[in-house]
């Protein structure tokens, strides 16, 4: 087994005779085989991030530019959103086809309740989101209660769903959201302040250190091994460095979009549930072995029902910011090809197809790959056939990564 | 976790079974069966492929009820209808598939759905009571944070034995734990179980190795046809009594017999071969 060499000799003595703290070094080679037994986590898709950034770069000088990544980032945050849901499903290793449909849905539902029936905004888009919990609880209540599979189920929601959102555009087919109301002021022009970027940027470094020496301390209290307070501090240092620069570059242009950081505000809210909650820990368990988490005493189908929900909620919170985005509803919203990209971004972005694998910051970095694929390629103005192919050429490497991932772990015996 | 204080007199046992019939439509899958767990012993149920061994372990799991029989926990009547009775009454059960979830660690697995911590999860405590446990069972694990996929059978063995001591419970069922293990595995597993009883859980160990009955269990109970086809303490019966309590040759004389043929039989052979 490749990992016993790289733990603490502890065996059957007590955790407080060991080592004081995992230095670097021992991280160091845990990492190393890790990789090696096929536990690759984010690394490919950061190296194919990086590939990707230098050969655009190369190719065309304004692609870092400050201003393009706004763009990008503002870009990434609708389709991250409905990304994010798909992780969720992927996790349970059911899939949701129909994500694309309920964005259109959504976005159909917020400009046919704001501007037409007049609603107030907040409720027009409680009412897009209560569509979506709707139509992932009856997933999921189909899934659980009379074992259809999640494939069948959201592929005929897809239809079900795209036909619902034509009835509601009606015979519009298009609609317009005010320019001056504030759901599409956020989606196009609200940046945060620089003042307030670089707050935020030195709070998050400085969360991250102090929850993570906390936890050391609780450890070492509790006689387990602690994190060392270097590797703590260094990678505290890393980050606000990381964080401070970014935030610096992207406000030599417009800055950080608000939408962008609702985005990611999600995300780290996600990540937090997934680890940290019982329900996301139930939902790992579901995507691993269904049946032991049945036995654990687990309520199984609570589980894939709420996470249908959720997922299904996240694409309607992303085809809301689409819209408000765009300033328009219409018969092809959410069509074409925001379903799979939405999935694909998951699976790029290291969520496994197998489920019981893969984290919230998937979608953060598969959205990221694929919007820089399509931004370099408009960039170089080549047409949306080549960008098709690209990302389905990326979409095929990613989950061949994945495939192979497995195979490794298998033969290491991980799992 | 601290372990259940071993009774000094075995004369109550901690569950009674009396009676126990479950049918499924017109099959009889246990017939009149009675069984006594006791504080601190291994009682070891075996019997051939059929002979209700499964069905009486889902019994005490609260997975399949009786349909007919009594249920007497010390002393009180008592029902099983279903998984939550089984626990809330301190039945554990390891299943011979174990039921881990491969990509989890070690102290996800043990803890899984009941989890330690107000809103989010007590990662520290629940990482602290899983290396007093396996301490306590001296048992041999490299990390609590590696999935368990990465450990060897064995050790899966142990985390499942481990995580049903979780909820410190007074009966430990194990369903053929030695299976798939090689023999060093085994051995650790046999070591475990002695473990377990020296804590003065009552354990029921289903098995079809009669090596490891022989080594760990105080005593055997035979099923035979879905019904009890004896009841002996290890320590005065011969391997050969109880293969022939499961295979029904029960008759000594025939038993008898078909030794002293078999014995006639290889000396001719050696006169042959000569």
């Amino acid at each position: 087994m490749s990992t016993s060499k790289t733990q603490p000799p502890s065996n059957n003595t007590p955790a407080v005779e060991l080592a004081p703290a995992v230095g670097m070094a021992e991280m160091w080679t845990a990492f190393r085989s890790r990789v090696r037994g096929g536990d690759l986590g984010a690394i490919p898709v950061v190296v194919g991030l990086a590939i990707i950034w230098t050969v655009f770069q190369i190719l065309n000088p304004t692609f870092l530019s400050s201003a393009n990544l706004v763009n990008l980032a503002m870009q990434s945050a609708a389709l991250g959103t409905i990304a994010l849901g798909v992780v969720l499903v992927l996790l349970l290793a059911q899939i949701d086809l129909s994500v694309g449909s309920l964005s259109g849905l959504a976005a159909a539902i917020l400009a046919v309740t704001f501007t037409q029936l007049n609603w107030p905004l907040p409720f027009a888009i409680l009412g897009a989101l209560a569509a979506g919990a709707v139509f992932g609880w009856f997933y999921g209540f189909l899934l659980t209660r009379f074992g259809v599979p999640s494939f069948v189920i959201t592929l005929a929601g897809l239809l079900g769903v795209l036909g619902l959102q034509l009835w509601v555009l009606g015979r519009l087919g298009s609609i317009n959201i005010p320019f001056d109301s504030w759901i599409v002021q956020f989606a196009q022009l609200m940046f945060l302040p620089d003042w307030l970027s670089y707050l935020l940027a030195g709070f998050a470094a400085l969360a991250y250190v102090g929850s993570h020496l906390s936890l050391a301390n609780r450890r070492l209290r509790a006689g387990l091994l602690p994190e060392s307070r270097t590797a703590i501090l260094l990678r505290g240092a890393l980050l606000i460095v990381a964080l401070m620069f970014g935030a610096w570059y992207l406000n030599t242009d417009r800055g950080i979009g608000l939408m962008f950081l609702l985005f990611v505000v999600l995300v780290i809210a996600m990540d937090f549930a997934l680890k940290r909650t019982r329900w996301g820990r139930s939902i790992y368990a579901v995507g691993g072995n269904v049946e032991a988490a049945r036995r654990a005493g687990i309520r199984v189908d609570r589980v894939y029902i709420s996470v249908f929900m959720v997922s299904a909620m996240l694409a309607t919170l992303g085809g809301v910011l689409a819209a408000s985005r765009l300033a328009a509803a219409n018969q092809s919203s959410g069509g074409g090809d925001t379903n799979l990209t939405a999935i694909a971004a998951a699976v790029i972005g290291g969520a496994s197809l197998f489920g019981g694998r893969g984290s919230a910051w998937s979608a953060l970095l598969g959205i990221i790959v694929i919007q820089s694929i399509s931004s370099g390629l408009t960039l170089l103005s080549l047409d949306s056939s080549v960008r098709y192919m690209v990302t389905g050429a990326v979409l095929l490497l990613a989950v061949i990564i994945d495939s192979l991932s497995r195979r490794s772990r298998a033969l290491h015996g991980r799992f | 976790m601290t372990a259940v204080s071993p009774t000094t007199s075995e004369d109550e046992p901690i569950l009674s079974l009396r009676g126990m019939s479950k049918s499924f439509g017109a099959i009889q899958a246990l017939v009149d069966v009675s069984l006594d767990i006791y504080p601190g012993e291994v009682v070891a149920i075996v019997g051939d492929n059929g002979a209700g061994k499964s069905t009486l372990v889902k019994i005490l799991a609260g997975v399949h009820p009786a349909t007919s029989g009594t249920i007497t926990h010390y002393g009180d009547d008592v029902t099983l209808a279903n998984p939550a009775d089984s626990r809330d009454l301190g039945i554990a059960i390891v299943f011979q598939d174990l039921a881990l979830c491969d990509n989890l660690d070690v102290v996800s697995n043990l803890f899984l759905g009941r989890e330690l911590g107000l809103r989010a999860m007590d990662e520290v405590e629940m990482e602290q009571r899983t290396w007093e446990l396996l301490r306590q069972l001296s048992a041999k694990i490299p990390s609590v944070r590696t999935p368990v996929a990465g450990l060897s059978g064995g050790q899966r063995q142990t985390v499942a034995i481990a995580r049903s001591l979780i909820g410190n419970p007074s009966i430990v069922v194990l369903d053929e734990p030695t299976a798939a293990l090689g023999v060093a595995q085994t051995a650790e597993v046999l070591n475990l179980i002695e473990h377990l009883r020296e804590r003065g859980h009552g354990i029921v160990l289903v098995s079809h190795n009669m090596a490891d009955v022989q080594a760990v269990a105080d005593r055997v109970v035979v099923l035979r046809l879905g019904r009890n086809n004896g009841d002996f303490a290890v320590a005065d019966v011969t391997y050969e009594d109880i293969i022939a309590a499961i295979t029904g040759a029960t008759d000594n004389a025939v038993t008898r017999r078909a030794t002293l043929q078999g014995a006639i039989f290889t000396r001719a052979q050696e006169g042959l071969s000569s």
